[in-house]
């Protein structure tokens, strides 16, 4: 409780979006000058029974960015045909306006539609409209959230992607689920008896690799998402875990224990061509591709605790890359491959760093003390983890600048091992 | 081990034993199966066997299965080990060798090391210490004789603790190789 109040006090600003889809969901926004670009966002008109609050999770969005401060535009929802005084939300402080509509169609679909304003130049930035079914009216809100985010920031918006994760729900129940970035409309992939963990997309979203221990002993699976197909990717003797996709999908990095210790091996995707990477007398894990695929990042203890080394793909140019602290684990780097994000112990707090590789500046992101498992956001400027509050996992996102620090409102039960998904198109 | 985890413990061991109860249900309880061909006889029995047959069993030779017999050293089956250390220690020894002479004496028997860890830290990197745990392990069983192709070494690494306190008793109970024959 004490650290609840500590770090009440040590926020600059708790914004509480006290709305029903975001009941929950609270955006901690620390540290001075934060430039966050003013924007209203307009209740939508509805027109006929909306299934979903699409403004809201449209404001929501943005908001969790970090790279926006919500301006009250008022209770009257303002149509996407509505004429409205550009002039008066610059006035309020408001240097873009959302405004919209959600109409229900005479064949039960959803017509979903907004306009983008510039009020300090006052023009239109960007107008669309989407028909869809009930079922993607959510996504297409977080569609408009992603044009919005481009259009005003230059950079690609990643609402519309998506998260993977492992829940335990009880002693003998998990589930591997996917849901949308927000955390919200959580489906399983997989549930099982026995855990699951380490899930890893394909770089074009459609297939998971990931471990289960259904079998009573680790074992190293691809899952097609859209058709649940599955199979035993390796399962060799020993445990078999940490699947790493290279970039073309061709193959996967995979660590085996069938000659010892736990030990780094390529292997295609169709299970074909074991060749084995790393040789050392100890632990290498945690295998990562650099996202131009030149590189294998990944934890070893061969210099005595865990720290993070890079190779090239054939495993051969071993380079050690952290060097602070005597714990560094759970490597990945960004998209663009100037920052490595992982998990580093310091005075016994585990926590997500990142290391510029350019610069060698290391930033700790959190104030948490049992952070796992980031992830990059696509457009690299977020990360995912997965941290503990109350002794119960929960999900967790941060600006790469740690300054917007999100948690998750969405999925229940203890998760971890987060990953965010792809672009898709 | 806290009074209030042997408790636990004690109340899982009777569930258990509840539970085993109830899986053998005593025919007698079960409805009569309707009696349709007398000559296929009693379940267990080869069809023509001689239903009249005894098979004698001495217990005087065999005695009980060594690996259930709570006297035996083989009935026990955990490996703790110390923070960060993979170190078989010495009071862990006797277990070890009493599994090792096994064994080296029962070739055709098969034996999983199953290595556990702490929650602390990544969930990787603790299945590869758990793999490690279960490794320090398997080398001295190997060096009292055991075969490679008898023992498999697993790790579930953080995943199945057995204790899920966030304090050292609870993690000192997790850092472990259970050894489970199959």
């Amino acid at each position: 409780m004490h650290r609840l109040l500590a770090h009440a006090f040590a926020l600059l600003a708790v914004l509480l979006v006290a709305s029903p889809a975001t009941a929950q969901l609270r955006v901690e926004i620390t540290g001075v000058g934060s430039n966050q670009f003013p924007v209203s966002v307009a209740n939508f008109r509805r027109d006929g029974e909306i299934p979903q609050p699409v403004d809201e999770i449209i404001r929501a969005d943005l908001q969790r960015s970090g790279r926006f401060r919500m301006v009250d535009a008022g209770p009257t929802p303002l149509a996407d045909t509505a004429a409205v005084s550009l002039s008066e939300f610059k006035g309020r402080g408001a240097d873009a306006l959302v405004v919209g509509s959600a109409s229900r169609l005479a064949d039960g679909r959803y017509d979903l539609r907004f306009r983008l304003y510039d009020t300090v130049k006052q023009t239109q930035l960007d107008a669309l409209s989407y028909v869809s079914t009930a079922a993607e009216l959510r996504l297409n809100a977080h569609r408009i959230a992603d044009r919005i985010f481009e259009k005003l920031t230059g950079e690609r918006g990643v609402f519309a992607t998506r998260i993977a994760y492992v829940v335990q729900l009880a002693k003998d129940s998990f589930e591997l689920q996917i849901a949308d970035s927000d955390g919200a409309s959580a489906q399983p992939a997989l549930r099982s008896r026995e855990p699951i963990m380490s899930p890893a997309w394909s770089a074009d979203g459609t297939r998971l690799a990931y471990v289960s221990f259904e079998s009573r002993k680790p074992v190293v699976y691809v899952h097609t998402v859209t058709t649940g197909e599955r199979r035993a990717l390796a399962n060799f003797r020993g445990s078999n875990s940490a699947p790493a996709w290279a970039p073309d999908g061709r193959s996967l990095a995979v660590v085996l224990t069938r000659d010892g210790l736990s030990q780094i091996y390529s292997i295609n995707a169709d299970g074909s061509n074991v060749q084995r990477l790393t040789r050392s007398a100890g632990i290498d894990t945690e295998p990562v591709f650099s996202p131009d695929g030149r590189f294998i990042y990944f934890t070893s203890d061969r210099g005595g605790g865990p720290q993070i080394y890079r190779m090239n793909t054939d495993g051969s140019g071993v380079a050690r890359v952290t060097f602070s602290g005597d714990y560094n684990v759970s490597p990945r780097v960004s998209p663009d491959g100037r920052l490595l994000a992982y998990v580093g112990r310091r005075g016994g707090r585990f926590q997500v760093h990142t290391l510029d590789l350019v610069t060698n500046q290391e930033l700790a992101l959190t104030e948490t003390a049992l952070d796992e498992s980031p992830s990059f956001a696509p457009n690299g400027r977020m990360l995912l983890y997965a941290t503990e509050v109350g002794r119960r996992g929960i999900l967790a996102s941060v600006s790469v600048d740690g300054r917007v620090r999100v948690r998750l409102s969405g999925p229940s039960g203890d998760v971890r091992e987060p990953t965010w998904g792809p672009f898709i198109k | 081990m806290t009074p209030n985890r042997l408790i636990r413990l004690a109340t899982c061991a009777a569930a258990a034993l509840l539970l085993a109860a109830c899986a053998s249900t005593p025919l007698e309880e079960q409805p009569a199966a309707p009696v349709t061909d007398a000559s296929a006889g009693a379940p267990g029995t080869k069809p023509g066997a001689d239903s009249r047959a005894v098979a004698s069993v001495d217990a005087t030779t065999k005695g009980l299965d060594p690996l259930t017999d709570p006297a035996s050293p083989l009935s026990k089956r955990s490996v703790y080990f110390d923070f960060d250390s993979f170190v078989v220690k010495t009071e862990f020894q006797g277990l070890v060798e009493a599994h090792g002479k096994f064994l080296v004496g029962n070739p055709g028997r098969r034996l999983v090391i199953e290595g556990n860890a702490d929650e602390r830290g990544s969930r990787e990197y603790n299945l590869a210490l758990g793999q490690k745990r279960a490794e320090a392990v398997k080398s001295r069983l190997r060096l009292l004789g055991a075969a490679e192709a008898q023992i498999e070494t697993v790790s579930f690494g953080e995943e199945k603790p057995v204790a899920t306190g966030s304090d050292e008793a609870s993690w000192a109970q997790n850092r472990r190789a259970d050894l489970n024959y199959r």
